[in-house]
């Protein structure tokens, strides 16, 4: 019964998710119209630039649920896209082995992140801590310079337009303009679902779920909570270095400074997607329409062409004040009618 | 209940890290400095008449952010070129340092159609995806201030910005003359040199520009890299005193480590300046290196012009006329030694 309600709410917390990307889009198109707001390809860019982030957050909300959290993962892009130039261009690595090396290198960082806070106990905010200041610094040992990626398979990748049958139309200088969108949206949309469907069908998503609900009563129901919790950390490990892969083959360069403060857009996400960060609650959906909400608001203040694009933080910071607090009213709610 | 007090302290926590943002200075090897008087050419004023009459020309900017002194006036720069009154309407991007936001930015310029877009990369790398996509919606791109390394430079217009390597070769001049000015040109000279972060653009044109112009009585005894910041550019201006007890001149390849280099010479018990032993020279000319030239510390400083609005303007401008422009354009830029600060600091941008 208790489980019931418990979805109830997180249910309606993803509809006001969804149902606010899509009154902002409604009202983006109503003031931007004359500006192109209402293409296809705005919509679709919103996918193309957050590929990446889209992995990232769904990676987030599964160790959100877990009740931990991992702030190493923005760190983890910049290692990855530094490897992946680095690998390429200094060492003549073909794409294939350098894509699968960085994996690679995300799981065995998964595995010791994973192994840190489900078998020594340690808190997974100093252990991802940690993480973050060593692949962070990783970076710069790699290579301080900006490497460029000019690697002619990972360029074809990252390049290889796929055109959609619909919305086109001609610009104003005569040429025909046809919506695409790169393999990098497909990917990131095929893992999105995966992680669902783990999440919500198989017995390892499950016991997520229950270990972030109530960590005790699933141990004690047999849940073996530990090794749940490793595998959560080695799999965020390998998404956040298909991540940062995919982030990789938007930005095609690898230097120190990159995809600084991803963590927190993805924690952001996943916040406004209605995952909660005392674990137990979130879906990856929502996480989904909290990237899109975070881009659109992008898409609004570059249109509009004069306000300051600090005003993305400030509107983001409004909109996780007012579903933090939603939920705690939820979250009380709920107690009352216990 | 613990827990959930925890959580939203973690996300009001979150809150605040987002809105203080991330990445603020990171160092700004390109550039800083300039004048304002040298601005608008003339023939400026014709073609806001004829625009009036027509549409605007939309120009979007993808700035780097507002990360320094040199970064905010050529913002202000475009801001006040590009105005209606001109025949333009400016859509202006913060990238907030930050590569993916300027990708977003140039794809969110080509949906909105705009005539031209204005791009000063936050990085070299990585462009050729979004500038093709620029390119296949028939959108010319001009570069300010940094290049990007891109496979075919057919991808942008043009590039505008300083000239480094004049830079380093103007500093050199004006040293070679000051030098005879004082009779000491046959003297043996002895010069060290605080570069900045090593392979940034003005490091290497500042450098490569200084030894071309060389004399033959001066003598290069180190370069080491200060990274453009003071504090660093203080600390190699302390293992160089250590070091050599002979030094004549300090080049410092911008203003922060030619300040960290002069509070070192002073710690050293040393002089600098017009009056002092060491001649200091400086690269970028920013408010407060005249400030440093009025109060003596400094000799020279090469500008950085960062007001690069009207020559975009005037590209923008020939292109629209059909006409075609050189792949790299230059900014004017000055010599400001320390005789003429004090008449000068007034008339200056920032």
């Amino acid at each position: 019964m208790n489980k019931l309600k418990k979805m109830e709410g997180n249910q309606f917390l993803l509809i006001i998710t969804i149902l606010l990307f899509v009154i902002m889009y409604i009202v983006g198109i109503i003031v931007f119209h004359e500006k192109g707001f209402t293409k296809t390809q705005v919509f679709l860019n919103l996918l193309i630039s957050n590929a990446g982030l889209i992995v990232i957050a769904t990676s987030m909300t599964m160790v959100l649920i877990t009740g931990g959290i991992d702030i190493s993962v923005g760190s983890v892009v910049a290692m990855t896209c530094m490897l992946l130039a680095w690998m390429m261009e200094n060492k003549g690595i073909g794409a294939v082995p350098a894509v699968i090396l960085v994996l690679l290198i995300g799981v065995v960082f998964g595995l010791v992140q994973g192994y840190l806070v489900a078998y020594m106990k340690i808190q997974p905010f100093i252990v991802t801590l940690a993480g973050m200041f060593f692949a962070r610094g990783m970076t710069a040992i790699i290579s301080t310079d900006m490497i460029s990626i000019k690697n002619e398979m990972f360029l074809s990748w990252a390049q290889a337009k796929m055109y959609m049958p619909f919305g086109g139309y001609v610009n104003k200088k005569g040429i025909i303009v046809n919506p695409y969108i790169y393999p990098s949206v497909v990917i990131a949309l095929l893992i999105l679902v995966l992680i669902f469907i783990m999440l919500k069908y198989t017995k390892f998503g499950r016991s997520i779920y229950a270990i972030g609900g109530n960590e005790q009563s699933a141990l004690l129901m047999g849940l073996n909570v530990r090794r749940t919790k490793l595998k959560v950390y080695v799999l965020d490990g390998f998404l956040a270095a298909f991540g940062g892969f995919l982030f990789c083959l938007n930005t095609c360069s690898g230097f120190v400074e990159q995809a600084k403060g991803f963590e927190m857009e993805a924690i952001a996400s996943a916040v406004i997607g209605g995952t909660l960060l005392s674990g137990g609650v979130g879906n990856v959906f929502g996480s989904l329409f909290g990237v899109l909400i975070k881009g659109t608001i992008e898409t609004f203040i570059n249109f509009q062409g004069t306000l300051s694009s600090w005003w993305t933080k400030i509107t983001i910071a409004a909109l996780l004040a007012f579903f933090i607090i939603l939920q705690s009213v939820f979250a009380k709610a709920k107690e009352k009618k216990k | 209940m613990k827990r959930k007090v925890l959580s939203v302290l973690l996300s009001a926590a979150l809150a605040a890290t987002l809105m203080t943002g991330c990445g603020q200075a990171t160092s700004e090897p390109a550039a800083e400095a300039a004048p304002a008087e040298e601005a608008a050419p003339a023939e400026e004023a014709a073609p806001a008449e004829e625009a009036a009459a027509d549409e605007l020309i939309v120009v979007g900017y993808a700035q780097v952010g507002a990360e320094s002194d040199w970064r905010t006036a050529n913002t202000e720069s475009f801001k006040t070129e590009f105005v209606e009154a001109n025949g333009y309407k400016l859509i202006f991007d913060d990238a907030q340092q930050k590569q993916e936001n300027q990708i977003k930015a140039i794809r969110s310029f080509i949906q909105q159609e705009v005539d031209y877009i204005v791009l000063a990369p936050v990085v070299e790398t990585g462009w050729d995806t979004v500038l093709q996509e620029a390119k296949e919606a028939g959108i010319p791109v001009i570069l300010s201030d940094r290049m990007v390394d891109v496979a075919d430079d057919s991808l942008y217009e043009c590039w505008v910005g300083g000239n480094f390597v004049k830079e380093g070769e103007d500093a050199a001049g004006w040293l070679s003359e000051y030098l005879t000015a004082q009779g000491r040109a046959d003297e043996e000279i002895n010069i060290v040199t605080l570069q900045g972060t090593i392979g940034a653009s003005a490091q290497v044109g500042r450098t490569e520009g200084f030894a071309s112009k060389m004399a033959d009585t001066w003598t290069m005894l180190d370069m080491q890299t200060g990274e453009f910041t003071q504090s660093k550019g203080q600390e190699v201006m302390e293992s160089f005193l250590k070091q050599y007890d002979d030094i004549d001149v300090v080049v410092a390849e911008n203003d922060n480590m030619a300040f960290g280099a002069i509070d070192a010479i002073k710690a050293a018990g040393k002089t600098c300046g017009p009056e002092g032993d060491i001649i200091i020279i400086s690269f970028d000319a920013v408010k407060a290196a005249f400030e440093s030239m009025i109060a003596g510390d400094m000799n020279v400083s090469v500008e950085c012009n960062p007001l690069h609005g009207p020559r975009v303007s005037e590209i923008i401008q020939t292109l629209e006329s059909g006409g075609t422009v050189d792949k790299v354009m230059y900014v004017d830029e000055g010599v400001f030694p320390a005789e003429t600060a004090a008449d000068t600091i007034g008339s200056r941008a920032y």
